[in-house]
């Protein structure tokens, strides 16, 4: 009982005979104690944080100790997927697939400073600045790349995020149908296709885009 | 014999298994400290909210400002915005605003504004490395999850700043060096 | 002109058989010569069948904007060891036309087809011309010097929009999109049909057999990756297949790339050195030996004896680390899953706490500079090496060794799968634990010593099979010739100091162009730089072995079954930062 002080807070008086004998507790409570405590990742790394994901996986960090240990490959059985490393526009369009093909309850932990705003590696034409403009994301992990015991701080601010959930407010028992993230398409450069009436009117037109590109040369094209 | 290397493996890793027990009850009190070291026979894992690895002194994260608290309770940042650590950052990074006497807008030693985009950081430590005035370290504290990120993850100069002290912790033996290579320096002067 | 002095007689011999076509390279600072485009199929073809110059290393392109000039550089060795032969090829900057070499050294296959698609060179009689690293479709060719990318912000580093008048402004607030993308003028996202991977299908259907008799078989094509647990990483391979026989397989790469050449041409030289830790994440160390000993061939510096030392633990240890590493995974590859990694892995996180000791950081360590090291290595430090290198390691590598050689699952699974004979293998400019599991006995560090690998006694590995159980075994070996050397190190090392000068952040580097090269875990790394004397470098090219390893991934692969497919990439041990750079 003592291990799950957060678990016994029902939120009103209990009499002192009963507190050593019952845990009394809310629905809610208990039932995202369950939750986030059996929280699957997805095995998909990209980068060098992957190899800091597996080190965490690992015999020294031993992520199981929070009931992670099942690393899926399958995004059908996964519930987190930690976008470990550099986005690239050419792996751009797979992990949005790989995103929508997840199940619900769903979380997206982005580990390290590529996955979080482009890193180091964020002027190159090949890379996305964050995952977070195309697919939702919980948690930020910044580090390059940040140390397993980053990672696992990380997994437990996770952890603190899906405790503090409501059921009342959560997506996945609503009737409406699940709306997916529209996947980006590989073009003369990566476009999403939210953004295509965006793109349209910027790509045409010429007058402005002239002066522009004496003025402040390379920033648009 | 077929099946003789499947038993050989299995073997192995009984005796991985088994061995955690035997350095629990041969190993004392320190067995549990040894786990994860060099010295570890069997269980490697290190608790890691109850217990940590130890960092070693030279652990680098996110680089932070030294600075020092003044009579008057202000910080005195060592920072004199000579821009080596923005010329030098791979990542270009580091932003960093001189600031300007009011009156005769002539440069002073002295920044203004700073700004880490921790978003682009790579944590290599060559502007600590490089900085001549002792004034930009690399700090220890990898918790740096967090649930958004937007402005929040450019560091401005308030949010970098960590006093003297607290780098004289996390690095007791170059903070050392430094102090006494200052010593040497202001000796000839008095 | 022919004898100059110091000049590789085969040279001269080239001179006189060429004399039209092949002249002396004339820039301070270059070597090699220049061939005519015209010539150079037989050029080449005199260098590999005379003179015996069979490894080709590397090839690659020099833009010399404003000039109208490109460049091809063909770098070649003997596998048997000496010097390097250097060609170049010039060719004008509109429309360049160069003719292939693949037909002659199958390893060009995919260096070809990557200055395709970074320079936009065509190579007349290339068998598959396809972009390698970005997908069809994308404008322009990147590496082009008057090529900007989005968030371009200014030629070289340092930008000026930093000091003294900087503001935290995030590049996308900068660009009209608020992302890093960038369009030609006449781009209609509605109408546009995008390639989407049909030219690899096509490419795959092309390589079904005609039907014969009444039996008819059907075809399927696989896709493995680049979301897959045992590619390593973001790797794709896309199979076609027979029932479970392997008829075609085209490795499809640069789901990674993070373009490291071009990001390192607008960096300056330091600035470079921890971008190399992020190439080949499993041997970060290796990396910056690499790059060190590259830019200090330019600079003309020469580390002091203790930082020589310091260089050498540390790549022989980053060695012992990445193949531990390689022989978990592949294991992982043949089912055991998981059980030897975490083996390995613990041998590996130790490994990896005196690299954070020594140098900072876990993988990302930043440790070497030109002309010496960042630090010294703390004595307490020294001492777990010692303590690791005589007796952990040594006993657990045995354990490995004991628990996976002679096992039955192992040895049926990898005995004879994927050969790659030893003629085969030099063709397809395969090198470290693939070339010498192929029974060519090729290692750098005898070959072509740098840093004090003369003076240290080890034995270069090798097998005579050249298949994956081999591989396996080659890295074993390696891992106890490392500890070897390591023993020796620690003995030998002396006291002194670690750096030749004083470390600057603005290296002078004389124009002229140099080659480094090591062995790294995976096979020789290379690093061809070029300067003009300006504080960035003109051109910084990554020979990487990763990527080049997997030219013959293919090779290896068909008319055997797709499980083994999987276990023959465990076995060639590719990390994807390098393979697409």
């Amino acid at each position: 009982m003592e291990a799950n002080q957060d678990l016994y807070k029902p939120g009103y008086e209990i009499p002192e005979e009963l507190r050593q004998q019952v845990t009394i507790t809310t629905l809610e409570r208990i039932y995202n104690w369950g939750r986030s405590n059996s929280m699957w990742p997805m095995m998909f790394g990209l980068a060098c944080c992957a190899i800091e994901m597996i080190c965490t996986a690992a015999s020294r960090y031993d992520f199981s100790r929070f009931g992670m240990e099942v690393m899926r490959p399958s995004p059908r059985q996964a519930d987190v997927m930690i976008v470990a490393g550099t986005v690239t526009k050419k792996m751009l369009p797979q992990i949005v697939r790989l995103y929508n093909q997840m199940s619900l309850p769903k979380y997206v932990l982005a580990m390290g400073a590529c996955a979080c705003g482009g890193g180091p590696f964020k002027e190159g034409y090949n890379v996305v600045p964050g995952i977070d403009t195309y697919i939702p994301v919980d948690v930020y992990v910044t580090g390059c790349p940040p140390t397993p015991q980053g990672l696992l701080n990380g997994l437990l601010t996770l952890q603190k995020k899906i405790k503090m959930e409501q059921m009342k407010e959560t997506g996945w028992y609503s009737k409406e149908p699940v709306v997916e993230v529209p996947i980006p398409i590989l073009g003369p450069d990566v476009y999403d296709p939210r953004k295509s009436d965006l793109i349209y009117t910027e790509t045409h037109k010429p007058e402005v885009l002239s002066t522009e590109e004496s003025t402040m040369e390379g920033e648009s094209k | 014999m077929n099946g003789l290397g499947l038993v050989k493996g299995l073997a192995l890793t009984f005796k991985h298994f088994f061995s955690t027990y035997v350095a629990d009850i041969f190993g004392g009190k320190n067995s549990i400290r040894r786990r994860g070291t060099i010295d570890a026979d069997g269980l490697f894992t290190i608790q890691y909210p109850e217990e940590s690895v130890v960092i070693p002194e030279e652990f680098r994260v996110i680089p932070f400002l030294v600075y020092t608290l003044g009579e008057d309770g202000q910080r005195k940042y060592r920072c004199t915005a000579c821009g080596i650590c923005s010329k030098v950052c791979p990542t270009q990074c580091i932003w960093i605003t001189r600031m300007k006497d009011p009156e005769t807008g002539k440069p002073i030693t002295s920044s203004q504004e700073f700004y880490i985009d921790v978003d682009k950081c790579m944590n290599c430590g060559t502007c600590a490395e490089f900085c001549p005035f002792d004034a930009i370290k690399m700090d220890h504290d990898y918790r740096i999850a967090s649930y958004t990120r937007g402005e929040t993850h450019i560091y401005p100069k308030p949010q970098l700043g960590k006093p003297l002290e607290y780098y004289a912790k996390i690095r007791p033996l170059n903070y050392a060096v430094e102090e006494a290579e200052r010593a040497a320096k202001a000796q000839p002067r008095q | 002109m022919t004898d100059q002095p110091g000049l590789d007689p085969t040279y001269s011999d080239l001179l006189n058989e060429f004399p039209q076509a092949v002249e002396l390279e004339a820039r301070p600072g270059f070597t090699g010569v220049v061939v005519l485009t015209s010539a150079l199929i037989d050029v080449m073809t005199y260098l590999r069948d005379r003179k015996g110059y069979d490894y080709l290393s590397s090839v690659t392109a020099v833009d010399d904007f404003p000039e109208d000039k490109l460049e091809i550089v063909y770098l070649l060795f003997k596998t048997t060891g000496g010097g390097i032969i250097e060609l170049k090829v010039f060719t004008q900057r509109d429309e360049p036309v160069v003719p292939s070499i693949t037909p002659l050294y199958q390893g060009a296959e995919f260096q070809e087809r990557e200055v395709w698609d970074l320079y936009g060179v065509k190579f007349t009689g290339h068998p598959d011309l396809r972009r390698l690293l970005l997908w069809e479709g994308f404008s322009g060719h990147p590496l082009r010097k008057d090529w900007k990318e989005p968030f371009y912000e200014e030629e070289v580093k340092p930008f000026k929009t930093r000091w003294p008048e900087g503001k935290g402004v995030r590049s996308e607030n900068l660009n009209p999109f608020k992302d890093n993308v960038q369009y030609p003028r006449d781009f209609d996202p509605n109408t546009y049909e995008p390639d989407a991977d049909r030219s690899v299908y096509k490419l795959l259907e092309s390589q079904i057999p005609a039907e014969t008799g009444d039996f008819k078989v059907d075809h399927l094509v696989v896709n493995i990756g680049p979301q897959h647990p045992s590619t390593h990483g973001v790797f794709r391979m896309a199979a076609l297949l027979e029932g479970e026989k392997v008829l075609a397989l085209k490795p499809v790469i640069g789901y990674l790339h993070r373009n490291h050449e071009k990001i390192g041409e607008r960096n300056t030289f330091v600035q470079n050195m921890p971008f190399t830790d992020r190439m080949d994440y499993l041997s970060s160390m290796s990396n910056n030996f690499g790059y060190a000993i590259t830019v200090e061939k330019l600079l003309g510096v020469k580390p002091p004896e203790r930082a020589e030392y310091l260089r050498v633990m540390m790549a022989e240890l980053t060695r012992i680390a990445s193949h531990t590493m390689a022989i978990g995974f592949l294991l992982n590859d043949l089912g055991a899953f998981f059980t030897p990694s975490l083996y390995a892995l613990e041998e590996r996180e130790l490994i990896l706490d005196i690299f954070e000791s020594v140098a900072g950081s876990r993988m990302m360590c930043n440790y070497f500079r030109f002309g010496g090291v960042v630090r010294d290595i703390p004595e307490e430090t020294l001492k777990s090496v010692k303590k690791l290198v005589e007796d952990r390691l040594p006993r657990k590598v045995d354990d490995l060794d004991r628990y996976l050689t002679d096992n039955e699952i192992v040895r049926v699974r990898c005995e004879g799968i994927g050969v790659l004979t030893a003629e085969e293998a030099i063709a397809y400019s395969a090198s470290g634990p693939i070339l010498r599991a192929s029974g060519v006995p090729y290692d750098i560090r005898k070959v072509d010593p740098y840093s004090i690998y003369d003076r240290l006694e080890f034995d270069v590995c090798y097998r005579q099979h050249g298949d994956v159980y081999d591989r396996y075994l080659v890295r074993l070996d390696e891992i106890r010739q490392s500890l070897r050397i390591l023993k020796q190190v620690i003995n030998q090392i002396p006291e002194g100091p670690i750096m030749t000068g004083k470390v600057q952040y603005m290296v002078k580097v004389p124009a002229g162009e140099a080659y480094g090269r090591v062995e790294g875990p995976r096979g020789e790394l290379g690093f061809y730089v070029v300067s003009d004397g300006k504080p960035n470098p003109k051109r910084y090219h990554v020979r990487a072995p990763s990527m080049i390893n997997t030219t013959s991934l293919e090779k290896m692969c068909v008319g055997g079954k797709i499980a083994d497919a999987v276990t023959i990439l465990g076995a060639v041990d590719v990390v994807l930062g390098e393979v697409d750079r």
